[in-house]
C-alpha cells in the first residue's frame, strides 16, 4: 500500500484527556475525585439489590456505602449510595443506575443534604460509667450491658461516629457495626418518578 | 420448517381463520404472548425443564429450528434479529442449556441486537437446592441482558414474556430473558397475556430538545473539516435512509464504525467507509484532522477510537444516542442530542442553516482516498490472497446479498474487501468479537431473509468452533455459500504475537485442521476447494449455484496479514500500512 508513512502525515494539533474531554491548551481540565449521594427509588422485589450493586461492581465505581430499606410505598425500596469518582463517572454512575428496568428515579442529593448513619459498638464493660460519659459526649446511648461488656448506639454524621469510635478505642473495642449513609433531601423536595 | 411431521397429524386440520384456543396452562401462554408478537421462528435446543414450552409449541404454527447446540440458537436468533429489525427468539433448557445460550446473548448485548431467550428451569420447590440441570440463570444473565425475568406464577408468566418481547424492541435494542419454572409453564392457568408493553420504569426519548438541536447545526455548518460517524445505531434506528439525505444535502463526508457498515453506500464519493483499528487509511485519516463530527449511534469503543486522547482531537462532537449512558461515557460531547436517530436527524436537517464550507476538506478526503487505497498484492505465483477472493465474490453478487463472519482476520477481510450498499446486509460479532459467529449466524440471516443471497466468510479457527450448525443448514436445506479463509491458524493472534510478541507464535497455529470440503460432505452439504487464483470465479460460481448448504476451503496464503491497522490504544492518524510501519509507531 503506498502513501506517506505515519510520521509524514498531516496531524491534529489538539488532544484529549483520558476521560475523552478535549483540553483546552490554556487551561488544562482534569476532574478529581468527589463524594455524591445518589438516591434511588427502586421497585421493591428480590434481586434488586444484586442487580445495583453488580452494576457498580461491573463498571468498576467504587462504593462507600450503600444503604437500602422501604418506604411508605409497599412496592417500592429507596437506596442510598455513596461514591467518590470523578465528576464523568459520577454522571455515568447516575445514567447507568437509571436504565436499571427495576429503578423507578434516581437523583443525587445536594451537599447539605441531611446524612445519617448508625453504628454500635461494643467495648468492654469494666467502666460502665466512664463509658456512658463518653456516649453522652456524641449523644450516643447504651442499649445493652453485660458484665463483660457495653453496647452503645450512636447516629450521625460520618464524621461524627468516626470521633466516637476513635474515643471509645480507650474501653477496648470488641466489635463494630455501621450501616453506611441514609439521606434525604433538605426541605419539601423528595423523589419521585421523573426527576 | 415444522418438525412436528414425524408424527403422523389426524387429517382434520384446522381451518385456517379459527378463533384461538383459549389458553390452558403456563406454557400456552407463554406461546401465545409469542404469537401475539409476531414470532414467526424459535431457534432452540429441547430438553428435560423447557419440555412444557416445547409441548405447547407443538400446536402452534410458529417454526421451530433444532439447533445443534444453544450457542448457535442464541447467535441465530441475534442474527435473525439483525436482519429483521425484530427481536430474534431462542430457547433452551435449564442448566448447562442455559449457559451455552449466554455467549449469544452476551454478543446480542454488546451490539444492541434484539433477542429474546426463554430458557427453562427447575421446579420452583427445587429452585436454590442445586437440583438437577439448576443453574441461576436470571444471576448469570443479569450483567447481559436489558433485564432478566424469573417466570414465578402460571398467571402471569405469559405477561412476563410479552414485557420481554417489547422490552428488547424499545428504545436501544439490546436481549432480554424469561427463566421459565417448570412448574410455571406446566401450572393450569386460563390468563391469557397482555398486550407488549414495556415496564412502566422503563422510557424511550423520541425527539432531541429543539434548542440543542439549533445549537448543534449551526456548530456543524461553521465547521471547516466536517464529518459524519454513522454507527449500529443508525441501522438499528431505520435511519441510513434519513442520514443518505442528509449527507448528500449537506456535503459531510461519511465515516461508518464496523456496526454501521452499510448505513451509507460505500460507493458513493462521500464515502470514507469504515474507521477503527483496521479500518480504511482515508477514514482514520478524516477522524484525526476533522474539527466537528457529528456521531450517530455510536458508543465509542476503544476499538475505533483508539486512544482517546488521540480521538478526533481538534473536534467538537455533536453525539445523537437514544441512550443517555452512552454520551461522554467514551468521548466528551458538546452537543449531546438524545433520542431516536431517524427523528434527530430529520431535526438537525431542517435545523442547518446552511451547508458547511468545506470543498477545501472534502478534496483532501479525496487526497487521502488516493493515497491510501484498500490494496493488496497480487503476484500469480504467490499462494492465494483472501482479499482476492472476498474482492471477486462481492462483485459477483447482487448489492443485497447478505455477509456473515465468524471473528478473525476473515472478518476484517470481508468487510474491508467487500463492497456494503444496504443496511442490514452486514452480519458480525463487533463488541464481543465471538469466534464461531458465522455459522449460525449465516442460518438465521438465511431464514429472516430467504430471498436474499446469504454468504458467510469464516476463518478455519472460528468455523471449527460452530461446525456442528452444518447439520441444521443441511436439514433446513439452507442456501448458504461458506467460505473458510484457510490459513491454518488463528492468524490475528498470530499476527499479534510477530507484530507485538517477538514472534513467539503461541498456541495460535492449527496445522491439524480438518479438510473444510471433505467435513462439509460428511454433514450433507457440497465442498469445494481452492488453492490457487485459477477457479476463483467459477468455485464461487458453483458454489452460489448449489442449491443448498456449500462450504468452500479457500487455502491462502498463510503469511498474508490484515492491513491497515492501529495498535491497541493508538492514535488512528498514525495506522500502519505494513509490518515495517509498526516499528515506527
Amino acid at each position: 500500500m503506498p502513501g506517506p508513512a505515519p510520521d509524514e502525515r498531516m496531524r491534529p494539533k489538539g488532544r484529549r484527556n483520558t476521560q475523552g474531554i478535549r483540553v483546552d491548551p490554556e487551561a488544562e481540565v482534569t476532574h478529581e475525585p468527589r463524594q455524591a449521594v445518589l438516591s434511588a427509588l427502586v421497585k421493591h422485589r428480590p434481586g434488586v439489590l444484586s442487580e445495583v450493586s453488580a452494576l457498580f461492581s461491573r463498571r468498576q465505581f467504587n462504593i462507600e456505602s450503600l444503604t437500602v430499606g422501604p418506604t411508605v410505598d409497599d412496592d417500592t425500596a429507596r437506596m442510598t449510595i455513596l461514591i467518590e469518582e470523578p465528576e464523568p463517572g459520577i454522571d455515568q454512575a447516575k445514567k447507568q443506575l437509571r436504565k436499571l428496568v427495576p429503578v423507578v428515579s434516581v437523583r443525587e442529593l445536594e451537599g447539605e443534604a441531611v446524612r445519617r448513619e448508625l453504628a454500635l459498638v461494643k467495648v468492654s464493660g469494666e467502666k460502665p460509667d466512664d463509658v456512658n460519659a463518653v456516649a453522652d459526649m456524641y449523644d450516643g446511648q447504651a442499649v445493652d450491658a453485660s458484665t463483660d461488656s457495653v453496647t452503645v448506639e450512636i447516629t450521625g454524621s460520618k464524621q461524627k461516629i468516626d470521633a466516637a469510635i476513635e474515643a471509645f478505642k480507650q474501653f477496648d473495642v470488641q466489635e463494630i457495626v455501621r450501616t453506611g449513609a441514609a439521606a434525604l433531601e433538605r426541605g419539601p423536595k423528595t423523589l419521585e418518578k421523573d426527576v | 420448517m415444522s418438525e412436528r411431521a414425524s408424527v403422523p397429524k389426524e387429517e382434520e386440520e384446522a381451518e385456517p381463520e379459527t378463533e384461538q384456543e383459549p389458553v390452558t396452562t403456563g406454557a400456552q401462554s407463554v406461546i401465545r404472548a409469542l404469537e401475539n408478537a409476531g414470532t414467526d421462528y424459535v431457534f432452540g435446543v429441547q430438553g428435560g425443564a423447557i419440555m412444557p414450552v416445547y409441548d405447547a409449541l407443538y400446536d402452534s404454527d410458529i417454526n421451530h429450528v433444532t439447533m445443534a447446540h444453544e450457542q448457535g440458537a442464541s447467535h441465530a436468533a441475534d442474527a435473525y434479529g439483525v436482519v429483521t429489525g425484530d427481536p430474534g427468539v431462542c430457547f433452551a433448557t435449564s442448566g448447562p442449556g442455559a449457559t451455552n445460550l449466554v455467549t449469544g446473548i452476551a454478543d446480542a448485548n454488546m451490539d444492541s441486537d434484539p433477542v429474546i431467550a426463554l430458557t427453562g428451569q427447575v421446579p420452583t420447590e427445587f429452585v436454590g437446592n442445586d437440583a438437577f440441570q439448576e443453574t441461576d440463570t436470571v444471576g448469570i444473565t443479569q450483567p447481559i441482558t436489558k433485564e432478566s425475568y424469573f417466570a414465578a406464577d402460571s398467571d402471569t408468566v405469559g405477561d412476563d414474556v410479552s414485557e420481554a418481547f417489547a422490552l428488547a424492541d424499545a428504545g436501544r435494542q439490546g436481549p432480554t430473558l424469561v427463566d421459565l419454572p417448570k412448574d410455571v409453564t406446566q401450572g393450569e392457568t386460563e390468563v391469557e397475556p397482555g398486550s407488549s408493553e414495556t415496564p412502566e420504569t422503563y422510557e424511550v426519548p423520541e425527539e432531541a430538545d429543539d434548542e440543542n438541536v439549533q445549537e448543534a447545526a449551526e456548530a456543524l455548518a461553521e465547521a471547516d473539516r466536517p464529518v459524519i460517524l454513522s454507527g449500529g445505531g443508525v441501522i438499528k434506528a431505520d435511519a441510513s435512509n434519513a442520514l443518505r439525505e442528509f449527507a448528500k444535502e449537506y456535503e459531510i463526508p461519511v465515516i461508518t464504525t464496523m456496526p454501521g457498515i452499510g448505513s451509507f453506500p460505500e460507493d458513493h464519493e462521500l464515502s470514507l467507509e469504515w474507521a477503527g483499528m483496521h479500518g480504511t487509511g482515508y477514514a482514520n485519516m478524516a477522524i484525526s484532522n476533522t474539527d466537528c463530527m457529528l456521531a450517530i449511534g455510536t458508543r465509542f469503543d476503544d476499538r475505533l477510537t483508539g486512544g482517546v486522547d488521540s480521538f478526533a482531537p481538534d473536534a467538537e462532537v455533536i453525539h445523537i444516542d437514544i441512550d443517555p449512558a452512552e454520551i461522554s461515557k467514551n468521548v466528551y460531547a458538546d452537543y449531546p442530542l438524545i433520542g431516536d436517530a431517524r427523528e434527530v436527524l430529520r431535526q438537525l436537517f431542517d435545523a442547518m442553516p446552511r451547508a458547511p464550507d468545506a470543498d477545501e476538506w472534502r478534496d483532501q478526503c479525496q487526497t487521502w482516498k488516493d493515497e491510501y487505497p484498500m490494496d493488496y498484492d497480487t503476484p500469480d505465483d504467490e499462494p492465494l490472497k483472501p482479499q482476492y477472493v472476498v474482492e471477486q465474490f462481492s462483485e459477483m453478487t447482487p448489492d443485497d446479498t447478505i455477509v456473515c463472519t465468524g471473528v478473525g482476520q476473515h472478518q476484517m477481510w470481508a468487510s474491508q474487501f467487500w463492497e456494503y450498499t444496504e443496511p442490514r446486509t452486514w452480519v458480525s460479532s463487533h463488541g464481543l468479537g465471538t469466534m464461531g459467529y458465522g455459522v449460525p449466524a449465516a442460518i438465521g440471516a438465511k431464514l429472516a431473509a430467504p430471498d436474499q443471497e446469504v454468504v458467510c466468510f469464516d476463518g478455519d479457527g472460528s468455523f471449527l468452533m460452530t461446525v456442528q450448525g452444518l447439520s441444521v443448514a443441511v436439514r433446513e436445506q439452507l442456501d448458504i455459500t461458506y467460505v473458510v479463509l484457510n490459513n491454518e491458524a488463528v492468524g490475528m493472534v498470530r499476527q499479534w504475537q510477530d507484530g507485538f510478541y517477538e514472534g513467539r507464535r503461541m498456541a495460535s497455529e492449527y496445522p491439524w485442521i480438518p479438510q473444510f470440503d471433505k467435513l462439509a460432505e460428511a454433514f450433507g452439504a457440497r465442498g469445494f476447494t481452492l488453492e490457487s487464483y485459477d477457479n476463483v470465479e467459477e468455485t464461487i460460481q458453483e458454489a452460489r449455484e448449489y442449491d443448498g448448504p456449500s462450504v468452500i476451503d479457500a487455502h491462502i496464503d498463510p503469511g498474508e496479514n490484515v492491513f491497515p491497522m492501529v495498535p491497541s490504544g493508538g492514535d488512528n492518524g498514525q495506522f500502519a500500512l505494513n509490518e515495517d510501519h509498526l516499528d515506527m509507531i
